[in-house]
C-alpha cells in the first residue's frame, strides 16, 4: 500500500489597518526599526490594550466568504511563551472562542476535479517583533514595529492530500482575502505566511507525526518544500525511523528542509483568557450590514462573465483572477458592449504589455476608459486593428486616449467605396497576368491584391471593404 | 498645618491664607524628619512637588483653581509617574523612569496637586504587609513593631503619620483596606472599573482597582472624584458618568438596612477586633440603622479561589520583565535563557517569584481545568452570594481584617497564615465590589478598621455611610502621638 | 498535595525562573503548603456554574483605526539596558 500524505494549512493573513490591533500605532512596512513601536507595543508596565474597530468586519467578511459560523461572542486569550520578539511575554490571540468559528469551506481545482478544503476556523492576533541576526556580531537586534500588527490566522482542516492540493487552496485564500479587500496579499513583505503541517500515513491507519514547515514566501517553494518533506518523511519510515515532531525551515538554494526546533514539547502555552480585554459581541444586526457590503465573490464572477459575456471558462477566469483586473475589464465593457474584443485587449496587449513593464493592472499607464475608446474606434471602423496596435502603442507611452493619437498621426480609415474601387481598379490593372492566373483557378492569389490594395492605400484602406470590393471586382 | 482637614487647606489655598508652596515644604520637611524611620516613601520628588506647588499657587492667584489644587499628594509607586522612578517596590524596576503617566497620576497632575513622593508598598503589590518590598519594610505608624499592611501599606502610613494629605492606593485583594484598617485611616477601593487602570501596574488585571487612602470619607470623597471615570485606554474601565460623591454626604443612615453575614464573625475573628466592630455597628443603630443578618456560604472559598486567579494573571502580567526593553537585566547573560532567567531570579523577590510559579503551574497543562477554571467558577458562586445578600440590605459590615496588624516578621516567612489574613477583604474582590475601611477603634493598642461593602455602583452611598459614622466618632481624626 | 521537586524545576522553566538546589527545595515545600489550600475546591460542586472571567458583565469596546501615536524612540531607548541603532539587543539567538 502506498503513503498517503496528509496536509493542513496555517495561514497568516495581516489585515489591511492603518494602526495595530490593540494600539494607535502606525504601520508602515520597512520604516526604520523601533519607530512604530509605542508604549503598548514594548509592553511597558501599566500599558493596556484596546481593539482595533476595523478588525472585526475584515475577520467577519472572511468569514462569510467561506460560509462559516461566526463567533458571536469571541475571545481573546493570552498565549505565554518567552520570546525577544514577543515583548510582553505572551501573544494576544483567540483560541477557545475564535471570531471565525466551524463550518468554513475553500473549493480548490487541481487537475480538472474539484475538492472541498475544510477551515476549522479563523481567529484574530497580534503579530510578533522580528529579529535581526546580522546586525551585530554575538547579538542579536530586536526590531517591534511589526508587533501587534493584525492578523487573521486561517487554520484549515488536514484535508490536502498532495502538495498541488495544498498551493491550490494557499492560492485559493490569498485570492479571496485580496477580493475582500482584507489583506494585501503581499508575500514578499510577509502580509500572507504560509505555514504547512505535513504528515504521511498508510491509509486506513491514524494520521502520522506532523512537521511544519513555517514561513515560506512564496507558492512555488512551498509546493517544492512540500513535495521534498514527503519524500524526507517516506525515506524516514521506510527505513524503520520515526518522524519527530517539529518546526522545520525550508531553504531554496539546496533544496532542503532542516530542522528549526525539536524542544516543541517542552511549549505549554498557558493560554488563559486576557484579562484586560472583554467579550466581543457581534450581532446579527451586524453581520447583515457586513453581508451587504461584500464584494463579488472569485467563483461567483466567474460564473457570471460566463453567463452575462458570453466568455470561455478560460477567459473568464483569467480576467477574474484578481479583483482589479476583473474591475478593469468591466470598467472597458460598459463603455464598449463589446465583452470579446474587450477580453481580447485587456488579456493580450494589454497584459502582454504590463507584464514586459513589471506592471500592477492598478499601475496600467492605458486606463480602462482609454482602452474602451480604442476599442470603440475599432468598433466604427476609424481605424484598423494594425493602426490599433499602433494607437495603442502611443497611448501607453502617454500620448494621450485614442481620438488625440488617431488624428495627430493622421491614422483615418479609408472607408469611402469610390476611393478604394479606384484604388483596386488601379492594381487588377497593372496586375493583369495575376488577374488572369486568378480568374483561372489560382484563387490563392486573392491575398496578393489584397496586399497591393493595401500598399496603395499606405495601410489606411479598410480591410473588409478591400475584401469585399475585390471579390465583387474579380468576379 | 498637617493636622487641618483637607478641607480647611483647600479653603485656605482658596483665599490665599497660606500658599501651596508652604503646604508642600511643609509636608517635604515632615518627610525628611520621619520617613528616614518610617521607611513609608520608595521616593520623595521635592523638586518636582515645589514646581508644582508652585504652578498651583499662579492657578489659585488666577482664581482658576480646582478644590483640590495646590493640595499635595502620594502616590503608590504602582502608577507609573512621566519622569519619575516607579518601582512597584521591585529591584526589577530600581532604574525604571516611567516614559509616561497613569491615568490616576496624569489627573492630579491636571489640578496641580503637587506630587510628593512615590509610598512605598509589597513588591508588585503581592503582600499584605509591605515588608516584601525591596526597599525594605514600611513601619506602622501607630507601633513600630506592627505592619502597616499591605500592599498600600506606605501610603497608609504616609497618611497616618501626618506625611501627605492624601494618597492613591491600589487594592487587588485587600491592598487597600487592610492597611487601611491597620494604619486607623479611610480608604475606598470603587466598584471594579470605576478608576482607570491605565499606568497602574498590573499584579491580576480582574482584581486590581485604585483607590483613595486618606483621613476621612469626605477627603475620600473628594480624592476619589479625581480619581475616577471613564478612560478609553484601559478597555475594562466603565463608560459612565461619576457621581458628584461629596454632594452626597449629607443623607441619613436611618432606616439603612446593614446586612451582617454570620460567616464574617466565625471562629477566627480576634475578640477584641469583633468588639471594635460590634461597637461600631451598635453605633450605626443609634443612627437608625437596622441590623439584617445575611449569609456569604461562600465565603471560604473565596481565598483559594484568588490565590489561584490572582496569581494566574500575574504570572503572565509578569513576562515582560525580561530584561530586554527596560528594568533589571542580570550582568553579562552568556545566551538568551541565561538572560531571561537570571534577570527574573535576580530582579523578583521571593513572594513574586513564588506567585508566578503558582500561577504557571494552575495554567500548565492537565491543570487548568482542576485549578483555573473551577476556581472561575467559584469566583461567580462567591459574588452571587454578594448578589443574594444585597437584595435584603443595602450594605455589608464587618471586619477588615481578623486582627490588628501582626507584627513585623511574624508571617513574612509562612505564605499561607499571610495569605488567610485576608479572607474578608478577598470574596469582595473577587465580585468586583466597591468596599470601605473605616477607622472603628483599637485593639491591643492597635487601630481597628470596620468593612463596609455595597452593591455594584454604591461608592457615593458607602461614602456617605461612612460620613454619617464619622460626624458621631472621632477614630478618624486621632494621629500616633509621635507624629503629632 | 504535595510537589516533586522535579516539578518545581518544570513550573520554573515555564515561569522564565532559574531556581538553585537550595531554594528549589524550600520552594518545593513552600508552593505544597499554598497548593494545600487549593485541595478545598476539590470538593464543591460547580457542574453548570459558568466561569466569571470578569467582575462585569462587559463587552469589549472598540478603538477607531486611527494612528493617535508618535515615535519616542529615542525617550523609550534611553531607558533600555542595550540599545543601538535603534534595535533592542539581547545575547545572539540560534534557530
Ligand atoms: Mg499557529
Ligand atoms: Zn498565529
Amino acid at each position: 500500500m502506498t503513503w498517503e500524505v496528509v496536509i493542513g494549512l496555517e495561514i497568516h493573513a495581516q489585515l489591511t489597518t492603518k494602526t495595530k490591533i490593540f494600539s494607535g500605532s502606525p504601520i508602515a512596512y520597512g520604516a526604520e526599526p523601533n519607530t512604530q513601536a509605542n508604549l503598548l507595543d514594548l509592553g511597558m508596565p501599566g500599558q493596556l490594550p484596546v481593539l482595533n474597530k476595523a478588525v472585526i468586519p475584515k475577520a467577519i467578511k472572511f468569514g462569510l466568504a467561506i460560509g462559516a459560523e461566526i463567533g458571536r461572542r469571541s475571545i481573546f486569550d493570552r498565549k505565554n511563551y518567552f520570546y525577544p520578539d514577543l515583548p510582553k511575554g505572551y501573544q494576544t490571540s483567540q483560541f477557545s472562542f475564535p471570531i471565525v468559528d466551524k463550518g468554513g469551506v475553500v473549493e480548490i481545482e487541481v487537475d480538472g476535479d474539484t475538492k472541498k478544503i475544510g477551515v476549522t476556523r479563523a481567529h484574530l492576533e497580534e503579530d510578533a517583533g522580528k529579529s535581526l541576526h546580522d546586525a551585530f556580531p554575538g547579538q542579536t537586534g530586536i526590531d517591534l514595529n511589526r508587533a501587534g500588527t493584525p492578523l487573521l490566522e486561517i487554520v484549515s482542516e488536514p484535508d490536502m492530500r498532495s502538495a498541488k492540493e495544498a498551493v491550490a487552496y494557499a492560492k485559493k485564500v490569498h485570492e479571496l482575502v485580496q477580493y475582500l479587500g482584507i489583506c494585501d496579499g503581499n508575500m514578499q513583505e510577509g502580509s500572507f505566511r504560509v505555514d504547512s503541517n505535513v504528515s504521511i500515513h498508510k491509509p486506513g491507519t491514524p494520521f502520522g507525526t506532523r512537521a511544519e514547515l513555517k514561513n515560506i514566501n512564496s507558492f512555488k517553494f512551498i509546493e517544492q518544500a512540500i513535495e521534498i518533506e514527503i519524500d524526507r518523511q517516506i525515506e524516514i519510515l521506510e527505513s524503520g525511523g520515526k518522524v519527530v515532531q517539529e518546526t522545520r525551515l525550508y531553504d531554496a538554494d539546496k533544496n532542503e528542509t532542516r530542522s528549526m526546533r525539536e524542544k516543541e514539547e517542552a511549549n505549554d502555552y498557558r493560554y488563559f483568557p486576557c484579562p484586560d480585554l472583554l467579550p466581543v459581541v457581534v450581532t446579527q444586526a451586524d453581520i447583515d450590514a457586513i453581508q451587504a457590503e461584500m464584494p463579488e465573490l472569485p467563483d461567483a464572477k466567474r460564473a457570471r462573465f460566463v453567463a452575462e459575456f458570453e466568455l470561455s471558462d478560460y477567459d473568464a477566469t483569467l480576467l477574474a483572477s484578481s479583483r482589479a483586473m476583473a474591475d478593469y475589464f468591466e470598467a472597458v465593457v460598459a463603455l464598449t458592449k463589446q465583452p470579446k474584443i474587450s477580453a481580447n485587449w485587456v488579456m493580450g496587449e494589454l497584459s502582454k504589455s504590463l507584464n514586459q513593464h513589471d506592471l500592477t493592472i492598478s499601475e496600467s499607464p492605458v486606463t480602462a476608459a482609454q482602452l474602451a475608446g480604442l476599442i470603440n474606434r475599432i468598433q466604427d471602423n476609424t481605424i484598423s486593428g494594425k493602426m490599433a496596435k499602433q494607437v495603442f502603442d502611443a497611448m501607453w507611452s502617454g500620448e494621450g486616449d485614442a481620438d488625440t493619437v488617431i488624428a495627430e498621426k493622421g491614422l483615418k480609415q479609408i472607408t469611402d467605396v469610390g476611393a478604394i474601387e479606384a484604388m483596386i481598379d488601379q492594381v487588377l490593372a497593372d496586375n493583369a497576368k495575376q488577374v488572369e492566373a486568378y480568374r483561372n483557378g489560382q484563387e490563392k492569389m486573392f491575398g496578393f491584391f489584397v496586399g497591393q490594395v493595401m500598399k496603395a492605400s499606405k495601410g489606411q484602406a479598410n480591410p473588409a471593404q478591400v475584401n469585399q470590393l475585390l471579390k465583387q471586382k474579380l468576379q | 498645618m498637617h493636622t487641618l482637614s483637607v478641607k480647611e487647606m483647600s479653603e485656605k489655598l482658596q483665599k490665599r491664607e497660606i500658599t501651596s508652596v508652604d503646604l508642600t515644604q511643609h509636608y517635604l520637611n515632615r518627610i525628611s524628619q520621619y520617613d528616614p524611620a518610617l521607611n513609608a516613601y520608595v521616593t520623595v520628588t521635592p523638586e518636582l512637588a515645589l514646581e508644582m506647588a508652585k504652578q498651583a499657587d499662579a492657578l489659585l492667584d488666577a482664581g482658576k483653581g480646582h478644590a483640590l489644587t495646590g493640595i499635595p499628594i502620594a502616590h503608590k509607586d504602582i502608577f507609573c509617574s512621566l519622569g519619575v522612578k516607579t518601582t512597584c517596590g521591585s529591584k526589577m524596576l530600581d532604574n525604571f523612569i516611567s516614559p509616561y503617566d497613569a491615568k490616576v497620576v496624569e489627573a492630579t497632575r491636571e489640578l496641580a496637586m503637587p506630587i510628593l513622593g512615590k509610598t512605598n508598598m509589597d513588591e508588585f503589590a503581592m503582600g499584605s504587609s509591605s515588608e516584601s518590598s525591596y526597599y525594605g519594610a514600611t513601619l506602622n505608624p501607630w507601633d513600630h513593631q506592627a505592619v502597616p499592611g499591605g500592599s498600600s501599606g506606605g501610603a497608609a502610613a504616609v497618611i497616618a503619620a501626618g506625611l501627605a494629605p492624601l494618597a492613591t492606593g491600589s487594592d487587588t485583594g485587600g491592598s487597600i483596606r487592610q492597611p487601611a484598617s491597620f494604619c486607623g485611616i479611610t480608604g475606598i477601593k470603587p466598584t471594579y472599573g470605576t478608576v482607570s487602570r491605565y499606568g497602574m501596574i498590573a499584579y491580576a488585571s480582574s482584581f486590581d482597582q485604585g483607590g483613595a487612602m486618606t483621613r476621612s470619607a469626605e477627603e475620600a470623597a473628594w480624592l476619589l472624584q479625581v480619581m475616577a471615570g471613564f478612560d478609553e485606554r484601559d478597555s475594562t474601565c466603565l463608560e459612565q458618568e461619576v457621581p458628584d460623591y461629596s454632594q452626597q454626604l449629607g443623607q441619613s443612615v436611618k432606616g439603612l438596612r446593614i446586612g451582617v453575614p454570620a460567616e464574617y464573625f466565625e471562629s477566627g475573628l480576634d475578640a477584641s477586633v469583633e468588639k471594635v466592630v460590634r461597637d461600631a455597628l451598635a453605633a450605626y443603630e443609634a443612627l437608625g440603622a437596622e441590623l439584617i443578618p445575611v449569609s456569604l456560604p461562600n465565603k471560604d472559598l473565596a481565598v483559594p479561589a484568588y490565590y489561584v486567579l490572582a496569581p494566574a494573571e500575574a504570572s503572565s502580567n509578569l513576562s515582560r520583565f525580561d530584561g530586554v526593553r527596560y528594568g533589571y537585566r542580570c550582568e553579562n547573560p552568556h545566551d538568551l535563557e541565561d538572560l531571561y532567567h537570571r534577570s527574573r531570579s535576580e530582579g523578583f523577590g521571593a513572594e513574586v517569584k513564588r506567585r508566578i510559579m503558582v500561577g504557571a503551574y494552575v495554567l500548565s497543562a492537565g491543570y487548568y481545568d482542576a485549578y483555573y477554571l473551577k476556581a472561575q467558577k467559584l469566583r461567580r458562586m462567591v459574588r452571587d452570594d454578594f448578589t443574594k445578600a444585597f437584595e435584603s440590605c443595602d450594605v455589608i459590615m464587618g471586619p477588615v481584617a481578623p486582627t490588628p496588624a501582626f507584627n513585623i516578621g511574624e508571617k513574612s516567612d509562612d505564605p499561607v497564615s499571610m495569605y488567610l489574613a485576608d479572607l474578608y477583604t478577598i470574596p469582595v474582590n473577587l465580585a468586583g465590589l466597591p468596599a470601605m475601611s473605616v477607622p472603628a477603634g483599637f485593639a491591643e493598642g492597635r487601630p481597628v478598621g470596620l468593612h463596609l461593602i455595597g452593591p455594584y455602583h454604591s461608592e457615593a452611598a458607602l461614602l456617605n455611610i461612612a460620613h454619617q459614622y464619622q460626624q458621631v466618632t472621632d477614630w478618624h481624626c486621632q494621629m500616633p502621638a509621635t507624629y503629632e | 498535595m504535595s510537589l516533586e521537586k522535579n516539578q518545581v524545576d518544570a513550573i520554573a522553566q515555564l515561569a522564565g525562573l532559574s531556581v538553585d538546589a537550595t531554594e528549589s527545595e524550600q520552594l518545593t515545600e513552600k508552593l505544597s503548603n499554598v497548593l494545600g489550600i487549593f485541595q478545598q475546591m476539590q470538593a464543591i460542586d460547580t457542574d453548570g456554574i459558568e466561569p466569571m472571567a470578569h467582575p462585569l458583565d462587559q463587552v469589549q469596546r472598540l478603538r477607531e483605526d486611527r494612528v493617535t501615536e508618535t515615535n519616542h524612540r529615542e525617550a523609550y531607548q534611553s531607558i533600555a539596558p542595550a540599545a543601538e541603532n535603534g534595535l533592542y539587543l539581547v545575547p545572539q539567538v540560534i534557530d
